[in-house]
């Protein structure tokens, strides 16, 4: 078996003195979801960043398609084709939706293939269509969300990171969010996502993270995990 | 008869003479409100960047009188405008480079951009001083008038004179043709957008690759421009002194403010708004009473000329009680 597309192994670090991040392992697979769950403050989003070269690592390698980029700022890793939907702030909410998914494909010059994506993310998300025109800021939660993962597929990743994508949305939207993020995986997009929703994240995960304190607690497929009694007491609720 | 002469009179000593003024604050206030916006921080020497580029100017249009050309009917000043603005462009990088960007790289808090800002302000007082002096000067030499007060009495029979001068003139085109120009920028190119993208998230910015440093570099020559370009304005309306550039970033913040700091609409808007406010309040009404049947034995003035300032800090202190973030939403102070 080759080397996984994404591997941050043994990631040690945190913002200040303190480490977040204890020894922290995260893997994804070609044209696979990897799915994080854990409580609040485990250190997820902490996690996701570390992968996207927002914060200084004391220890650990992250390597992409089975090169180093450790040293990579974020703007490279963009360019390199991994795209990252934060977990707050993820749109420029005075630009128009259109003009947001635009400076998602700020990297590329191939108009031709840039147009070709737009079409895409607008049959991925029809709603974004209708509202082409008006400010990110005015739309409602779940269409915000939409323009966030739009904005980070026009930069036409190989790995896509979701940092909470259905927080604040409502159940419906959340399984239409599920469906469009499951659609992205079978055009061959790498997936890691953070989501709080546990159970239903878990159901669509080829491989989930249980993480706790800044370290993996369970690792497994999505499958096991659900299956796993000990999961299912502490994090699933039973 | 009388109610055409009142007419006349306000279009004379406030309409003419306050439009001018309110177009000379708001490329002033869209110059503070696209630093504001982008590199987050109210810049308090940007009335001294004001002073340097018009200064730049004087020094080029000396040298094109010296070489005997001109631009006859239109000012010298004109024809030394692009290069003044490169030189005060270099300035403001070189500025940047030297003590923005530090702070910068510390992600420092605003209030110490604004001090680091204050302290670039006294830098340029001095060497804008140091360059051209603290006299005042004069340096406008196109035609004078485009309607003389004579000229206006004879065509129209009325009483009441009217004068358009040619710098108020070029003033209002001048203006409305950069706004134009930032507003194609801004909101139609691909470097525009990116500084919109900036402004509105600098980190989501970063995570579409737009190159920050690229943005600041570019937010620093259009604030050049436009700094020189609102500061020869004035300075051709009224005259060149150091100082009063200084004075002028009082109701430049003013206007800014008003409109929403960051929103470069407000800040046309604001612009006008303190220039109108400041011109009714300090002219003396009674003249245009008197046109409507209405005599007083005072100027009927509220406030006399040398308190003209206090104009701004009123509209100031009301905008930041009662709508901090200005007319036009811009990001609260
Ligand atoms: N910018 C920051 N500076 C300093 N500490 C931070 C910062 N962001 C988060 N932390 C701390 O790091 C720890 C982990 O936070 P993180 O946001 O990664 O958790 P999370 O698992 O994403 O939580 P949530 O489910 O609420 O999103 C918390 O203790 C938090 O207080
Ligand atoms: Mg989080």
């Amino acid at each position: 078996m080759s080397a996984p597309y994404l591997a941050a192994t043994g990631m040690t670090g945190g913002y200040g003195k303190a480490d977040i991040l204890h020894d922290c392992t995260l893997t994804v697979e070609r044209g696979q979801i990897a799915v994080i769950v854990g409580p609040n403050g485990a250190g997820k989003s902490t996690a996701m960043k570390a992968v996207f070269g927002m914060l200084p690592l004391r220890e650990g390698r992250v390597t992409l398609d089975g090169e180093d980029i450790g040293a990579l700022s974020p703007q490279e890793r963009v360019r390199r084709g991994m795209g990252f939907v934060p977990q707050t702030h993820n749109v420029f909410p005075s630009m128009t939706v259109a003009e947001n998914l635009e400076m998602g494909a700020f990297i590329r010059d191939d108009d031709d293939g840039i147009a070709r994506t737009m079409d895409q993310v607008l049959t991925l998300f029809p709603v974004l269509a209708d509202k082409r025109r008006q400010p990110a800021g005015e739309l409602s939660g779940g269409q915000r969300q939409q323009v966030a993962v739009g904005r980070a597929l026009m930069t036409k990743p190989q790995l896509l990171m979701l940092d909470e994508p259905t927080a604040g949305v409502s159940p419906i939207v959340m399984d239409e969010l599920f469906d469009r993020i499951i659609e992205i995986a079978r055009s061959g997009i790498s997936i890691l996502m953070v989501e709080q929703n546990a159970r239903q994240a878990l159901e669509i995960a080829d491989i989930g993270y249980v993480l706790v304190q800044g370290a993996n607690r369970y690792t497994g497929t999505g499958a096991e995990l659900l299956a796993d009694s000990e999961v299912r007491r502490t994090f699933l609720g039973g | 008869m009388d109610l055409l002469n009142a007419l006349v009179a306000v279009l004379n000593f406030v309409v003419i003479p306050a439009t001018a003024y309110g177009a000379q604050l708001a490329l002033g206030a869209l110059g503070v409100t696209l630093i504001y916006g982008i590199l987050r921080f109210s810049n308090f020497a940007h009335g001294d960047t004001m002073a340097f580029g018009t200064a730049m100017v004087i020094l080029l249009t000396w040298g094109l009188q010296g070489l005997g050309i001109a631009l006859t009917p239109l000012p010298t000043a004109l024809l030394a405008l692009p290069v003044a603005i490169a030189l005060t462009a270099l300035l403001m990088l070189g500025t940047d480079r030297v003590v923005y960007r530090f702070y910068r790289r510390k992600r420092a808090a605003p209030i110490i951009f604004v001090m680091a800002s204050v302290g670039v302000m006294f830098i340029m007082n001095g060497l804008t001083r140091l360059v051209i002096g603290v006299d005042e000067i004069r340096f406008d030499d196109g035609a004078r008038f485009i309607i003389g007060v004579a000229d206006f009495r004879r065509w129209t029979g009325l009483e009441e004179g009217l004068a358009l001068r040619g710098t108020q003139v070029i003033t209002v085109a001048a203006a409305a043709l950069t706004v134009a120009w930032l507003f194609w920028f801004l909101n139609r190119t691909r470097s525009g957008k990116a500084m919109r993208a900036y402004s509105d998230n600098e980190d989501l910015a970063l995570l579409s690759g737009i190159d920050p440093e690229r943005v600041v570099r570019q937010t620093w020559i259009i604030a050049a421009a436009l700094a020189t370009l609102a500061g020869t304005l004035y300075g051709l309306d009224k005259s060149f002194r150091a100082f009063t550039y200084f004075q002028i970033l009082l109701p430049i913040f003013a206007a800014a403010i008003v409109g929403g700091l960051g929103n470069p609409l407000g800040a046309i808007a604001g612009g006008f708004i303190v220039a109108f406010s400041e011109v009714a309040v300090t002219y003396p009404w009674r003249k245009i009473a008197a046109y409507l049947g209405w005599e007083s034995d005072g100027l009927m003035q509220l406030l006399s000329t040398e308190y003209k300032f206090a104009v701004s800090f009123v509209i100031l202190i009301v905008v930041l009680l009662f709508r901090p973030t200005g007319l036009f939403r811009g990001k609260s102070v």
